[in-house]
């Protein structure tokens, strides 16, 4: 369980950065989700660019929605406020935290489901704001913690566990992001980290709204199966056993791939997804160019991944707001209140 | 209606200003009412709009009193029946001996003629046209003329009504004049034809020395300012915008840096009632004063939320200004009609401390209080207004600020508290209150903890165990037992005698209770008269139940409510409780609660 602290193994050797802290130093609790689960990964990576951009814990909070996806703020930076939220509304309580706390970077963690669905509001008004968060959907194509229903973002003709075809068009959180106005889009993969922590630190920098759409499979019920994906064996082992309380060990799924090129990975259930990393090249300063090339590659069936849309200059929710330099919560209560005699004053048209 | 209630009409009257909404009359009623104040005669406002932008028909009542009694009463003095559409009606409603004053110009309905009232007809519109060019200007010209045939009919004086248009148009002289003219206008005409000043008329007096001119939300949102309060996030609703519309208003005039122009508050603008709580709650745990302002279908929707900072213990503020329910119902009415769902907010388990202001003085000054006992308390609390309250203008005491004020943060742990400790645990109640400490984001990692509002023990970690479980959420009750000790206290009004009956009533049903109570001690019927200021209840309303055989529960909604809550809460029997409800819409009147008891007791003595 999440409150299980971590035993933290240190030894003389390991690595430091320029805070003098290691790795462990940016750990939290011991996750407590099924083995490979892709959101772990995605924990392992955020832990890496936290450490790397040698961040003090204490300048960070992580907030969530609900969800697997939405547990992961207690498995990492526990020496950092967490915020488990409610469902689909983690977008609000950063927004209200920002605006307290201008100070603080905010990391909020969300699922396919959390964001997509419940909170598709909170998802698209944080991004219309441009609010300063590092918006990562940790995005399996399926609701983890219910147990397996489709998500908003399943594919169009993919099967879940039952067998049971999803028929729906699936909702491409990239693709919104950048019609929204979005001020920056990535898309990674859980198990890339040489892509996806390099695009976390840059989301960490960015200052606005940076949404990273991360596939992150699901060892127990995601299940992309499409016309050109295998069965494998296991799936019909699930079958016959209570999905409940089997899931079959798994380990992280890794992918290491150049940029420009393009890698099939197998998943859990033995279903294939096509990754395409974006070329050194690729110029993501054009929205119309992003969505038409997003558009033409999934036609392909391929599944983009690195920075798809940026945009550093664009007014951030603070900007906007015209919110103070200083955090709101650091005024003295003589700066916040106009006094007695102010209020007389200002009464005299009262009468 | 008895002859004492209606003896002299010096100071003591209603006049009803019947419109269309759209037109502009909003302006001339609130000339008409502060030139009232002005003349030192107590008076308050009641503002009946509709749910809707122009053209649906409006009306604007208001009392003056010589007594300072601000409720709706059964009577109409003086109805301006300027809406054809309503003038059926209109008439009607006027109270034996009274008058009703209309726009000759076209003709009215011959028929509708009452023996019992005096019609006086002014044609205004032809005036106003033969004097103003322009559509617009001749219909807001209308209503300015309504308001000078009243200075010389109601003998309301023309010098007062002067000063004010001179002020509200200091930067617009040509504006002030053509309203000027328009006052001449209808007081020439009125002179001219009828024998002014009637018997209803005002006389100057001196009783609003040291009193101001306002409404609820303008004063809640004033709290909030001088409560030091820096977020606010909200989804308009009606009445509950021109609550988040004022402190706007006052953030940029007094919390603006006066160098660099930053702001020193956040005021957000949500996508939904969902969101804007969340904001709320957010900033409420990153440690800023944090409020949202909403309506009962607001509530609704933040309910979830209610229970989330209730259960993780988050300090945040939220307005309720009540308007008529169930769903949409009637938007521009009033009731006090979510007191329950306030009471008991959310899923599961959940109490949350509700204020009730009984006027916009109160609005203030508990605005200030919810954000102490927010802290203090570490939970949402609700202050709950109506529409009556919220959006009329009443007559109450200058507001006043002690400067020597502090907010109450409450168990807050800085950097240094938490160098001192060998380990923070967020839920344990080191003091016996039921209050723990906390830290707030940014503090030292020592003193990090994480927020979730799935089950967690004392020491901040999740849970799924029995009696760890149970320890927090009994906790919570003990800090529930702190908040009856630190909310307002009832207030009670003791007839002197000792006394068998009691009445109850909270928030804007204050007003008329008063009145009613004064009434029947006129006329030999003491009684004692407690009014709820806080949920939870102290020992002082048991106290009350207790010392009463009979008590009169007054409030405005259909099932009893607050009946309801003393029944659940306190000690008492249900057949003692004896409801008197109101849920029209319309504020209540004094003289249904006076009537009510008066029944009540005399069928009692007969059975
Ligand atoms: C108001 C509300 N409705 C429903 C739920 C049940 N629920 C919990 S998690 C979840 C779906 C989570 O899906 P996702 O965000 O994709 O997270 P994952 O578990 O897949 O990481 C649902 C429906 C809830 N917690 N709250
Ligand atoms: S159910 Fe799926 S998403 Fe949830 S922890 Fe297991 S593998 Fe991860
Ligand atoms: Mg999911």
């Amino acid at each position: 369980m999440s409150f299980i602290t971590k035993p933290k193994v240190s030894w003389s050797g390991q690595k430091k950065n320029a805070l003098g802290m290691t790795l462990n130093d940016y750990e939290g609790g011991l996750s407590t989700l099924c083995a490979g689960c892709g959101h772990d990964s995605i924990t392992a990576a955020l832990v890496q660019a936290f450490w790397e951009l040698a961040l003090k814990p204490e300048q960070v909070i992580k907030l969530s929605g609900i969800g697997c996806s939405s547990k992961t703020p207690a498995y990492f930076l526990s020496g950092a406020h967490g915020f488990n939220s409610v469902h689909g509304r983690m977008p609000s309580v950063a927004t209200g935290a920002q605006a307290a706390r201008r100070d603080l970077i905010a990391v909020g963690i969300s699922g396919d489901g959390d964001s997509l669905s419940i909170g598709f509001g909170q998802f698209a008004h944080a991004i219309r704001r441009n609010l300063n968060v590092l918006y990562i959907i940790e995005n399996n194509g399926v609701y983890g913690l219910t147990k397996g229903q489709f998500s908003a973002s399943a594919d169009p003709g993919s099967s879940n566990k039952k067998g049971a075809k999803n028929l729906n068009q699936a909702i491409n959180p990239v693709a919104i992001a950048i019609t929204l106005g979005g001020s920056f889009a990535a898309r990674s993969f859980s198990g890339d980290k040489q892509q996806l922590v390099p695009l976390l630190k840059a989301g960490l920098m960015h200052p606005g709204c940076a949404v990273i759409d991360v596939i992150s499979p699901c060892v127990t019920f995601n299940d992309h199966v499409g016309s050109t994906k295998s069965y494998a064996w296991t799936r019909d082992h699930l079958h016959a056993s209570s999905a409940a309380d089997f899931v079959p060990p798994a380990t992280e799924i890794i992918v290491d791939y150049a940029a420009g090129e393009t890698t099939n990975v197998e998943l859990h259930d033995g279903s294939t997804i096509r990754l395409k990393k974006l070329d050194p090249e690729f110029d993501p300063s054009s929205r119309s160019r992003t969505l038409e090339y997003l558009e033409a590659r999934r036609a392909d069936n391929e599944i983009v991944t690195g920075l798809l849309y940026i945009d550093a200059e664009m007014p951030s929710f603070h900007d906007i707001a015209g919110t103070a330099q200083q955090p709101l919560t650091t005024f003295d209560f003589d700066q916040l209140n106009p006094g007695a005699e102010a209020l007389q004053q200002l009464q005299k048209n009262m009468r | 209606m008895t002859t004492a209630r209606s003896a002299s009409k010096i100071n003591n009257f209603v006049i009803k200003i019947a419109t269309v909404n759209g037109t502009g009359s909003a302006s001339a009623n609130g000339l008409l009412m502060k030139a009232l104040f002005r003349m030192g005669i107590p008076v308050t406002g009641k503002n009946m709009f509709p749910s809707n932008i122009q053209g649906l028909p409006t009306w604007y009542e208001i009392r003056a009193s010589k007594d300072g009694y601000n409720a709706r009463t059964g009577r109409i003095d003086v109805m301006i029946a300027m809406n054809a559409q309503t003038y059926r009606k209109d008439l009607a409603e006027v109270s034996p001996g009274g008058y009703l004053i209309y726009d000759s110009t076209w003709p009215r309905e011959q028929q509708l003629q009452r023996q019992d009232v005096t019609v006086l007809g002014l044609p205004l519109a032809q005036l106003v046209n033969d004097n103003f060019a322009g559509a617009r200007v001749r219909t807001l010209m209308k209503n300015i003329a309504y308001v000078g045939a009243l200075c010389a009919l109601m003998n309301i004086d023309r010098a007062t009504v002067r000063k004010l248009l001179e002020e509200t148009f200091a930067a617009k002289p040509k504006l002030a004049a053509s309203n000027l003219q328009a006052i001449a206008l209808g007081y020439d005409y009125a002179s001219a034809h009828f024998d002014c000043p009637l018997p209803v008329q005002a006389q100057a007096m001196t009783a609003t020395a040291g009193k101001v001119l306002i409404d609820g939300n303008t004063a809640a949102a004033l709290g909030c300012l001088y409560a030091g309060a820096t977020v606010g996030a909200w989804y308009p609703i009606t009445p509950s915008t021109s609550l988040m519309d004022a402190f706007q208003g006052y953030c940029e005039r007094y919390r603006k840096d006066p160098h660099s122009g930053e702001n020193r508050f956040c005021i957000i603008q949500a996508e939904d009632e969902l969101s804007a709580i969340g904001m709320a709650v957010g900033a409420g745990w990153a440690g800023a004063r944090a409020f949202t302002p909403t309506s009962g279908p607001g509530i609704s929707l933040m309910s979830e939320f209610i229970g989330f900072a209730y259960y993780t213990e988050i300090p945040i503020v939220l307005f309720d200004i009540q308007r008529v329910g169930p769903s949409t119902g009637m938007p521009t009415r009033t009731q006090q009609c979510d007191l329950m769902m306030a009471a008991y907010a959310s899923h599961g388990d959940t109490r949350h401390p509700v204020l009730l202001p009984a006027d916009p003085g109160e609005c203030f000054t508990l605005a200030v209080q919810a954000f102490d006992l927010a802290e203090r308390l570490q939970t949402p609390v609700f202050v709950l207004s109506d529409l009556d309250i919220g959006m009329n203008d009443w007559m109450v005491d200058e507001l006043v600020w002690d400067d020597h004020y502090r907010p109450d943060r409450g168990k807050v742990l800085n950097d240094e508290d938490l160098a001192d400790m060998d380990k923070f645990y967020r839920f344990m109640d080191s003091d016996g209150d039921g209050i723990a400490y906390r830290t707030l984001p940014g503090s030292d990692r020592k003193g990090s903890y994480f927020v979730r509002g799935s089950g967690h023990n004392q020491y901040g970690g999740y849970t799924e165990d029995a009696t760890e479980y149970q320890q927090v959420v009994d906790r919570l009750t003990d800090k529930w037992q702190t908040a009856c000790k630190l909310v307002p206290q009832a207030i009670t009004h003791s007839s002197g005698s000792p006394n068998s009956i009691g009445v109850i009533a909270f928030g804007s049903s204050h007003g008329a209770t008063t009145e009613a109570v004064e009434r029947l001690s006129a006329e030999g019927c003491e009684v004692d008269y407690l009014r709820l200021r806080a949920f939870p209840f102290g020992a002082e309303v048991q106290a009350f139940l207790d010392q009463h055989q009979s008590v009169f529960v007054v409030e405005q909604n259909r099932d009893a409510q607050m009946r309801s809550l003393l029944l659940l809460e306190l000690h008492v029997q249900q057949d003692k409780l004896i409801p008197i409800l109101h849920y029209n819409g319309l504020p209540i009147p004094s003289d249904l609660i006076s009537d009510r008891i008066k029944t009540h007791l005399q069928s009692e003595a007969v059975a």
